[in-house]
C-alpha cells in the first residue's frame, strides 16, 4: 500500500513539531543520567512551552516591529526546513522546493533577524550576542556549506532527497576520504550552530558567556515560546540533516507503509543514539573562550574544504 | 532609442533656459531624464527579447572615421540594467536635489548627471573603438564633475582627484588594448581596424591576444573598483551626492563588467583557461578583501561603496567560471555560470542602488554619515527602513529575494566543475566556493550590522534633531527598487528564458530549455534531479505558516504589555551603553586583523574625582587599507622621486632649454638618418 507523498509531508512536519521538544528532552534526560542527577520526565520541554504560551507578553518599551515579527519568521522557516529535509522518505511532496543551499540559507534568514532583534532593545547584551552570533556564523556557515557540497558531490545533486536516495544504494558511500572529511566537519559545525558545548551554553545565563541567550534575553510570553520551539526544532533538524547526509540507511525510498514504519523506527533508533554521543561530548568538554571558537570553527571550515577538494582530486 | 537620446538632449537646452528657476529645473529635469531611461530600458528589452541587432553609422569624428553605433543583445542587456536603475534614481532624485535648495545652485548636477546618463548609454552602444573611448571619457569626465559637486570640502577634492587618476590609467589600458587588437586586423598598416567588427573578424595570434586581454582586464579593472585598483572607489563613491553614488555604484561599474564581456567574449572569443582562472583569481580576492574592509567602515556609505567591490568580485567569479567552462568546450556549463554572472549583475545594480539611496534618505534626515550617530531612525522612518531591510536581505543572499537566485546559480555552476579534467583547476575551484561560501556569510554579516546599527535600538546622537520621513518621490523611488529586487527573486525562470539570446551570443549556448523544464515555478539548470529551486513556493510557504501561527496565537487576545528593559539590575542605562559599529565588528577584527593595517591607541585620562575611581577612556582605532601600504604608497613615492629628479632639468632660462632641443634634434637626426 503507497501512501500519498503530500500525507508524508503533513506527517514529517508533524513528526518535526512533536519530536524536537522531546528529543531536546532526550538529550537532558540522557545528560543528567550521566551526572549522576535525577531526571526530568521527556515531557518536560513540552510543559515549559506550554507553561510560556500561556503567558502574557512584556515587551522592551522601545521594541519595533521587527523584535515582535521575528519569533514567528524563525519558526516559520524552521518549519519549512523541516518540510525539505527527507526522514521518513525521500519522496516527499516540498524536496523539488528548496535544495541543500537553500535550506542553509533557511537557517541564514533565522540568524539574520534574531541577530536585528537583538540589536533592536538597545541593550550592551543583544548587540553582543547579534556581534558574536554573526562572527560565529560567518565561519560556521562556509564550513557548513562545504560539507554539504562534498556530499552533494558525491550524490551528483543538491537536492536533499536525490543526495539520500544515492548515498543510501550506494553503499560504500562512507569510505569515500571526501564523505569522512565533511562528517567530520559537520559535526562540528552542527555543534557550533545549535548553540552546544563547547560553543555555546544553551542552559547558561552567565551574562559574559553567553551568545545565544543574550539575543533573546528580552523576550517574553509566546514570543519566547517560539523562539524556544524553533531553537528546539534547530536541533533535531541539524541531527535529522546529518542523519540523511551520512547515514542515511533504512529510509524509505518508495512510500510503502511497512517501508514508512521500519523508517520511522530506524529514525528513532539514531536519535537516540545522536543524543547520547551529543552528551558525551558535551560533558567530556568544556566551553570554549570565545577566540578560541575561530580556531575550532576554522578547523571545521578546513576539513570541509579539504573533502571537497579531496572529492576533485582523488575522486 | 533615438527619442531617449532626444529627451536627453532637450533636457541640455532646457537646463539653458531654467538656470534662473532651480527648483523647476529639478523636476522638469529629472522627470526627463527618467524619460529618457525608461525609453532606453524599454529599447533594452525589447532588443534583448527579440534577440534583434541595429546598427548605424553616423558620420561624425574624424574625417573617414565615422562613428558606428550597434544595438545587440549584450547592449541591450545593460542598456536596460542602466536604464531602469537611472529611472528609480531621476524620480528619487526630484525629492533628493531639492535638499540642496537655498544651499548650493544645483545647475552643474544636473547638467552633468545628463551627460553621465548619455556616455553611460552610448559606452554599450559604441561599435568601433574611437567612439568607445569618446563615450567612456564622456561617463568618467561627468561623474568627476559630480564627485566635486560638494567641492568645498578637501574631501571631496582629493576623492576626485584619484578617481580621475585611476580612471585614466584604466583609460590609457583599454585604449592600448584597443590598439592592439586593431592593429592585428591590418597589420599594423591602415585605421581601418578600429571597428570592433573588424576587430571580430581577425585572427589573433596567441601572444598578442594575451597581451589585449591583459591590458583590457586591467583597464576594466580600474573602472570596476578590483581589488588592488578599488581605491579610489571607496574615496569617491561616498562623497558623491547620494543619487550620483547610486548611479556610480549600481551602473557604472557594471559598463565595466560590459567592457570585459564584449572584449574578451566577442571580440577576442577564443581564450586558453588560465584567463578565467585569472579572471576567478581577482574575483575572489575582491569578494573576500570587499567584504571584510566593508565590515570595518562605520560610515554607511563606505560601506555600501566597499560592499560594492565584494559584489564586483561575486561577478568575476561567475564570469571566470564561465571562461573556463568555455575553453574547455563546455558550452552548457558556460551559460550557466554566464547567467549567475548576469543575473548578479542586474541584482546589483538593483539592491545597491536601492541601498544608496537608502542611505542617501537617511542622510538627507540626519545630515550624519557616520553609523555611529544614528541608532532608532525605524521609529522616525518607517518606509525607509522597510525599504532598506529588502536591499539588505537581497544583498545578504536571503531567499526568496533576488542576491540569492544569482549566488545559487554560482554554486550550481561550481559544482559542476568536476567535469573539468586539469589539476590545477580542480585545486582552485573548491577553494574558490570556498571563499564565495565565506563571503556570503560575512555579507549576512555586514549587513546586519549596517542594519542594526543604523535603524535599530536607541538614537546615539547627542543632539538628536526632529526626523522626517523622506518626501514621496523618494518612497516610490526606493519602493520601485525593492520591488525589482521581490520579482528578480520570486521569478527567475522568466528571466533566465528572456535572457537566452545573450548566451546564445557570447558562449552559443543555452540553459533555459532545462532551466523552465519542470514548469515556471522551478528553477532548474541543467536537470531536474540535479538541482532545483522554487522561490514562489518558499515565499509562500514561509509567509502561510508565519500568517497561521500569528493567528492561532491571537485568536486568544493576549495583551501587551511594555515594560523598561532588563539591565541586570543596573539602573542607568544609557544609548551609549549600546554596541557601535565599530565594537559590533571587534571579532571579526581581531580573526582578520592580519589583513588590515591597524592602529589601536588606549588613552588613560587621569582620574577627576577621586584616584579610587576609574578616569575616562580615549581610544582611537585607525584602520588603513594594506593596498595602500604595500601598492600604492611605494608608487607614489617613486613618481615623487622621478619629478624631483627630472625637476632639476628645468632651470627657467631659456638658454638651457635651447640646448635641450638642440641635443634633441642631433639624437634623433643620428637616429633616424
Amino acid at each position: 500500500m503507497t501512501i500519498p507523498s503530500s500525507l508524508i509531508e503533513t506527517t514529517q512536519v508533524a513528526l518535526l513539531l512533536a519530536a524536537a521538544p522531546l528529543f531536546t528532552g532526550w538529550v537532558k534526560m540522557v545528560k543528567c543520567w550521566m551526572q549522576g542527577r535525577t531526571a526530568p520526565s521527556l515531557l518536560q520541554p513540552f510543559r515549559d512551552l506550554a507553561k510560556l504560551f500561556s503567558k502574557d507578553v512584556v515587551l522592551a518599551e522601545n521594541a519595533s516591529w521587527i523584535f515582535r515579527f521575528t519569533p514567528y519568521l524563525v519558526f516559520g522557516v524552521s518549519v519549512l526546513a523541516g518540510a525539505i529535509i527527507p526522514v521518513l522518505s525521500t519522496d516527499l511532496l516540498l524536496s523539488a522546493t528548496a535544495d541543500v543551499i537553500v535550506l542553509v540559507s533557511l537557517f541564514a534568514i533565522a540568524r539574520f533577524f534574531t541577530a536585528l532583534a537583538g540589536m533592536d532593545i538597545g541593550t550592551a547584551f543583544g548587540g553582543m550576542g547579534s556581534s558574536r552570533e554573526m562572527t560565529i556564523a560567518s565561519l560556521a556557515e562556509p564550513g557548513m556549506l562545504m560539507a554539504v557540497f562534498a556530499v552533494s558531490l558525491v550524490g551528483k545533486s543538491t537536492s536533499l532527497s536525490q543526495m539520500t536516495a544515492v548515498i543510501s544504494q550506494g553503499g560504500h558511500a562512507m569510505l569515500r576520504p571526501s564523505m569522512v572529511f565533511a562528517l567530520l566537519a559537520f559535526i562540528l559545525i552542527a555543534l557550533a550552530e545549535t548553540g552546544r558545548i563547547p560553543v555555546d551554553n544553551p542552559a547558561t545565563h552567565l551574562e559574559l558567556t553567553m551568545i545565544h541567550e543574550a539575543m533573546i534575553l528580552e523576550y517574553s510570553g509566546r514570543h519566547l515560546a517560539l523562539i524556544e520551539w524553533a531553537g528546539m526544532m534547530k536541533l533535531y533538524l541539524f541531527t535529522v540533516l546529518g542523519i540523511a547526509a551520512f547515514f542515511p540507511w533504512g529510509i524509505s525510498l518508495n512510500n510503502d507503509l511497512p517501508a514508512i514504519a521500519g523508517a520511522l523506527v530506524f529514525l528513532f533508533l539514531k536519535l537516540g543514539f545522536v543524543g547520547m554521543a551529543l552528551v558525551l561530548i558535551e560533558t567530556g568538554l568544556a566551553k570554549m573562550r570565545i577566540f578560541r571558537i575561530t580556531e575550532f570553527l576554522g578547523s571545521a571550515f578546513l576539513f570541509a574544504t579539504l573533502g571537497m577538494m579531496s572529492f576533485f582530486m582523488l575522486e | 532609442m533615438a527619442a531617449s537620446f532626444a529627451a536627453l538632449v532637450l533636457l541640455l537646452v532646457l537646463t539653458i533656459f531654467l538656470r534662473r528657476s532651480q527648483r523647476l529645473l529639478i523636476t522638469a529635469g529629472f522627470s526627463l531624464a527618467g524619460l529618457a531611461s525608461f525609453l532606453a530600458a524599454g529599447a533594452g528589452f525589447l532588443t534583448v527579447a527579440q534577440g534583434m541587432t541595429f546598427r548605424i553609422v553616423v558620420p561624425l569624428g574624424l574625417p573617414d572615421l565615422p562613428f558606428h553605433l550597434r544595438l545587440d543583445v549584450l547592449s541591450g542587456y545593460f542598456l536596460m540594467i542602466i536604464g531602469l536603475l537611472a529611472l528609480f534614481v531621476s524620480i528619487y532624485s526630484i525629492g533628493y536635489v531639492r535638499g540642496f535648495l537655498g544651499v548650493r545652485p544645483v545647475t552643474s548636477l544636473v547638467v552633468f548627471s545628463t551627460f553621465f546618463l548619455a556616455g553611460m548609454f552610448l559606452v554599450v552602444l559604441a561599435d568601433d573603438a574611437l567612439f568607445f573611448m569618446i563615450a567612456w571619457e564622456l561617463m568618467a569626465g561627468a561623474s568627476y564633475y559630480l564627485v566635486m559637486f560638494e567641492d568645498e570640502r578637501l574631501e571631496n577634492r582629493r576623492a576626485s582627484f584619484l578617481y580621475l587618476l585611476v580612471a585614466h590609467v584604466g583609460a590609457i589600458a583599454i585604449l592600448l588594448s584597443f590598439g592592439i587588437l586593431a592593429g592585428l586586423t591590418t597589420g599594423f598598416q591602415g585605421f581601418e581596424g578600429y571597428t570592433f567588427d573588424a576587430m571580430r573578424e581577425a585572427k589573433h595570434p596567441q601572444a598578442l591576444a594575451t597581451a589585449a586581454f591583459l591590458l583590457a582586464f586591467f583597464g576594466f579593472s580600474a573602472k570596476a573598483g578590483v581589488i588592488p585598483l578599488h581605491i579610489w572607489l571607496p574615496e569617491a563613491h561616498p562623497v558623491a551626492p547620494s543619487n550620483v553614488s547610486a548611479l556610480m555604484s549600481g551602473v557604472m561599474l557594471k559598463t565595466a563588467i560590459y567592457g570585459m564581456m564584449r572584449v574578451i567574449f566577442d571580440l577576442i572569443g577564443v581564450f586558453p583557461w588560465w584567463w578565467g582562472a585569472l579572471v576567478l583569481v581577482f574575483g575572489l580576492i575582491s569578494a573576500v578583501l570587499g567584504v571584510l574592509y566593508a565590515l570595518l567602515q562605520h560610515d554607511l556609505k563606505k560601506l555600501l561603496a566597499y560592499s560594492s567591490v565584494e559584489n564586483i568580485g561575486i561577478i568575476l567569479i561567475s564570469m571566470g567560471l564561465s571562461m573556463i567552462f568555455a575553453s574547455f568546450g563546455l558550452t552548457v556549463l558556460s551559460a550557466l555560470a554566464m547567467i549567475a554572472a548576469l543575473y548578479h549583475t542586474l541584482n546589483h545594480a538593483m539592491f545597491k542602488g536601492l541601498l544608496f539611496m537608502g542611505a542617501g534618505t537617511v542622510l538627507h534626515a540626519t545630515h550624519e554619515r557616520s553609523m555611529e550617530k544614528m541608532g532608532g531612525l525605524i521609529k522616525f522612518m518607517p518606509w525607509t527602513s522597510a525599504l532598506f531591510l529588502v536591499g539588505c536581505l537581497s544583498i545578504a543572499a536571503l531567499p526568496p529575494f533576488n542576491g540569492f537566485v544569482s549566488e545559487w546559480l554560482t554554486y550550481q555552476a561550481f559544482l559542476l566543475s568536476p567535469a573539468l579534467t586539469n589539476p590545477l583547476l580542480n585545486l582552485l575551484v573548491p577553494l574558490g566556493a570556498a571563499l564565495l561560501a565565506l563571503t556570503s556569510a560575512l555579507a549576512a554579516a555586514l549587513f546586519v550590522k549596517a542594519y542594526g546599527v543604523t535603524f535599530l535600538g536607541h538614537r546615539r546622537s547627542r543632539h538628536p534633531a526632529v526626523i522626517h520621513e523622506a518626501p514621496w518621490s523618494m518612497r516610490i523611488a526606493m519602493s520601485l527598487a525593492a520591488l525589482a529586487c521581490l520579482a528578480l527573486g520570486i521569478f527567475p525562470t522568466y528571466l533566465i528564458h528572456w535572457m537566452d539570446p545573450i548566451t546564445k551570443f557570447l558562449v552559443g549556448d543555452t540553459i533555459s530549455s532545462s532551466a523552465a523544464g519542470f514548469g515556471w515555478m522551478w528553477l532548474t539548470p541543467i536537470a531536474h534531479d540535479r538541482a532545483s529551486y522554487s522561490a514562489p513556493v518558499v515565499f509562500v510557504v514561509i509567509l502561510a505558516v508565519v500568517a497561521i501561527t500569528y493567528l492561532l496565537l491571537h485568536s486568544r487576545a493576549g495583551t501587551i504589555r511594555r515594560g523598561p528593559l532588563w539591565g541586570c539590575g543596573f539602573e542607568g542605562i544609557t544609548s551609549r551603553m549600546q554596541y557601535t559599529a565599530m565594537s559590533f565588528s571587534m571579532p571579526l577584527r581581531r580573526i582578520f586583523g592580519f589583513l588590515f593595517s591597524i592602529k589601536e591607541k588606549v588613552h588613560h585620562l587621569p582620574p577627576t574625582t577621586h584616584s579610587a575611581f576609574p578616569g575616562r577612556l580615549q581610544y582611537h582605532l585607525r584602520v588603513r587599507d594594506r593596498a595602500w601600504i604595500w601598492v600604492y604608497q611605494p608608487i607614489s613615492d617613486a613618481s615623487f622621486w622621478i619629478s624631483r629628479r627630472i625637476g632639476r632639468m628645468q632651470h627657467g632660462r631659456i638658454q638651457v632649454y635651447l640646448i635641450y632641443s638642440f641635443v634633441t634634434i642631433i639624437v634623433l637626426l643620428i637616429f633616424s638618418r
